[in-house]
């Protein structure tokens, strides 16, 4: 994978750094409503033709033999294992803690998962599988998938899943605040939620804050919800509960990518970035990896600052990692069914 | 086919692939010439690769849980209306396995007859067959016992090299009927015929990934399909004169367990009474017990 940036995403979907002199301008921002609408209307627009192509350019690139097994390892250790069905019980999550901790029972080398990712009622469950086994526990909070209760209601969730063990919180923005413009309010949402994310040992769980880009109809709501969530001091910004339809899609993906490149070339801060829904493929989680890779560049290429929110991902790319060890095709009897 | 005559152009076709219901080109985008007996250029048919068998695998896999569990009867119905759309299609088989086999006309069109003659023999096998290979069990205790035939799974196929029409049927119809899936690899210097069955599986009932056909040279499809861990059994009948090759293909099907049927040394003559063994070498059978009254 070729390490430099390509000038020609510059000259696609315009970098935010020049016109907006931050981050002199970063605290005036978030102090009114009005100064924060100022600034997120100032983001430069995002050509939605030109986003596109380039993600459709960057998706043909082909990855093969050494460079494969590389980003299939990768993309195992960037696997946030997802279960968020209502039918989940204790046992599910057990077994796939088991699963996140040792994905390929028959291959000591294959490297372990991210996180496991659950509803909060079943965080402890999750923590106790666990253990201190390095894998994270990540909770979706705030009335996920909708968002849509009380401000004191999602701060108990988030601090119920947090004192239960959490390592990670998924938050869900208030997309009717957003799409209404009352862009302050998102912005505070955030702030109390990251606050509700401390631990009494001064620590505090890392915050994701999930855009649900599916319902924020353009690529320039969804550079705005990025620098918006950035600027509340996300950890992570991510693009789908999963819930809605359409989910992760590259160019989205790729828009949040400039967005936290452009974030770091402006303040320093580093911002993670997590696609969501919809990715089932090896295939496809490799084109994200080079988007990745070549947007943002080889730093993001780490399970610290990206990451995959998937469930039937992890099977194929285990596949896909036993094709390439043995040279035989296998198939679904060999992985485990969620 | 033939130069032409009126000042017309001739019209050039390349074929495609079957998987899925769909005819996709060759993931690797080959193709290759095509000739007749005397090595006049036919048609390009599409060079299908070790992905495109994949795909096709895949397809098969999605497909059995449907095609399985249809009764026997709408198996035989669907397997019916194949012979049926084929018989329609008599003329165009019986140029195109004149010319590949290099037979007379009159040879081709009896060729083409049994081959649908076949479909309609094994169309009638589809539910009758439980009752000569399964049924209740002789048993010495206050048990009920029976045995049910049930299919394989995925069955890869190495059609014929020479029959490209009657072998092929001959083949694959005993795989398809008996309720399991199939991807075939069909006659590499012969696939005109095997494109045409495409076409005839596609617009008759048969529905999409039950039959995958690929054409090409077998030296990509066969050992990917021998190795593939999610392929059930193996029949290496068109490897028949090549034991050295079927052997080595055997091995790679051992690592799964598949079912292997050996290719015989010459290639048999198709025309005779089939029997019962291709239907039953691609069936398990299931034995059920359980007590008996008060």
């Amino acid at each position: 994978m070729a390490t430099s940036r390509p000038t020609y995403a510059d000259a696609v979907t315009q970098t935010v750094a020049p016109t907006t002199p931050l981050p002199a301008r970063l605290d005036d921002a978030t102090s009114s409503d009005a100064t924060l609408r100022r600034f997120l209307h100032g983001l430069p627009g995002v050509d939605q033709v030109g986003a596109e192509a380039r993600a459709a350019t960057l998706g043909t690139r082909s990855i093969k033999t050494t460079a494969k097994a590389f980003g299939l390892d990768l993309a195992i250790r960037m696997v946030d294992l997802t279960t968020l069905e209502g039918q989940d019980t204790p046992g599910k999550v057990r077994a796939l803690c088991a699963k996140a901790m040792r994905p390929d029972p028959l291959d000591p080398g294959c490297p372990e998962t991210a996180a496991v990712c659950v509803y909060p009622d079943l965080v402890a469950t999750a923590r106790q599988a666990l253990g201190d086994s390095g894998v994270h526990v990540a909770s979706v909070a705030t009335a996920f998938p909708s968002g849509r209760a009380a401000l004191d209601v999602k701060l108990a969730d988030v601090r119920h899943a947090v004192a239960d063990g959490a390592d990670e919180v998924d938050m869900v923005i208030d997309r009717g605040a957003f799409l209404s413009g009352r862009y302050l309010r998102v912005l505070e949402e955030v702030v109390a939620v990251r606050e509700a994310c401390a631990r009494p040992d001064g620590s505090r769980a890392h915050l994701k804050v999930i855009l649900e880009t599916g319902e924020l109809a353009t690529y320039d709501n969804v550079r705005r919800a990025s620098w918006l969530a950035m600027l509340a001091g996300a950890d992570f910004i991510k693009t789908s509960t999963g819930k809605v339809q359409p989910a992760a899609t590259l160019p989205v993906t790729m828009v949040m990518v400039e967005a936290v490149r452009d974030f770091r070339d402006a303040t320093g801060a580093t911002v993670g970035v997590k696609p969501a829904g919809g990715i089932r493929t090896s295939k496809d989680a490799l084109k994200y990896l080079v988007m990745v890779n070549e947007v943002a560049g080889p730093d993001w290429l780490d399970p610290d600052l990206f990451r995959f929110g998937a469930s039937s991902l992890l099977n194929d790319l285990l596949m896909q990692r036993t094709k390439m060890a043995t040279g035989r095709y296998t198939g679904p009897d060999y992985v485990t069914l969620d | 086919m033939t130069p032409p005559e009126t000042g017309r152009l001739d019209v050039r076709k390349t074929y495609k692939l079957y998987v899925g219901g769909a005819f996709p080109r060759s993931e690797s985008g080959r193709s290759y010439p095509v000739h007749d007996a005397k090595g006049r250029f036919l048609a390009n048919a599409a060079h299908a690769s070790r992905k495109d068998a994949r795909d096709a695998v895949q397809a098969a896999r999605k497909a059995f849980p449907g095609w399985s569990t249809r009764t026997p009867y709408n198996r035989g119905q669907v397997v019916y209306r194949v012979a049926e759309v084929l018989e329609g299609r008599r003329a165009q088989l019986a140029e195109e396995v004149q010319h590949g086999e290099g037979l007379s006309r009159r040879q081709a069109e009896t060729a083409v007859d049994a081959a649908v003659d076949r479909l309609v023999w094994y169309a009638g096998w589809a539910d009758k067959l439980a009752q000569v290979v399964g049924g209740t069990n002789p048993v010495a205790g206050p048990y009920f016992t029976f045995s049910v035939p049930e299919p394989t799974g995925v069955v890869a196929v190495l059609a014929p090299q020479g029959s490209s029409l009657l072998g092929l049927v001959s083949v694959l119809a005993p795989v398809v009927v008996t309720g399991n899936t199939a991807v075939v690899a069909a006659s590499a210097d012969r696939p005109l015929p095997a494109v045409t069955l495409a076409e005839v599986l596609a617009t008759s009932d048969v529905p999409g990934g039950v039959v995958n056909l690929l054409t090409g040279s077998l030296a990509d499809t066969a050992p990917t399909l021998a190795s593939h861990m999610d392929v059930n059994a193996v029949d290496l009948t068109g490897l028949a004169g090549d034991p050295e090759e079927a052997t080595r293909l055997e091995q790679l099907a051992a690592e799964n367990l598949k079912r292997v049927l050996r290719p015989p040394d010459a290639e048999p003559d198709w025309t005779t009474g089939p029997g019962l063994d291709r239907m039953t070498r691609f069936l398990e059978t299931k034995t059920v017990w359980h007590p008996v009254g008060v």
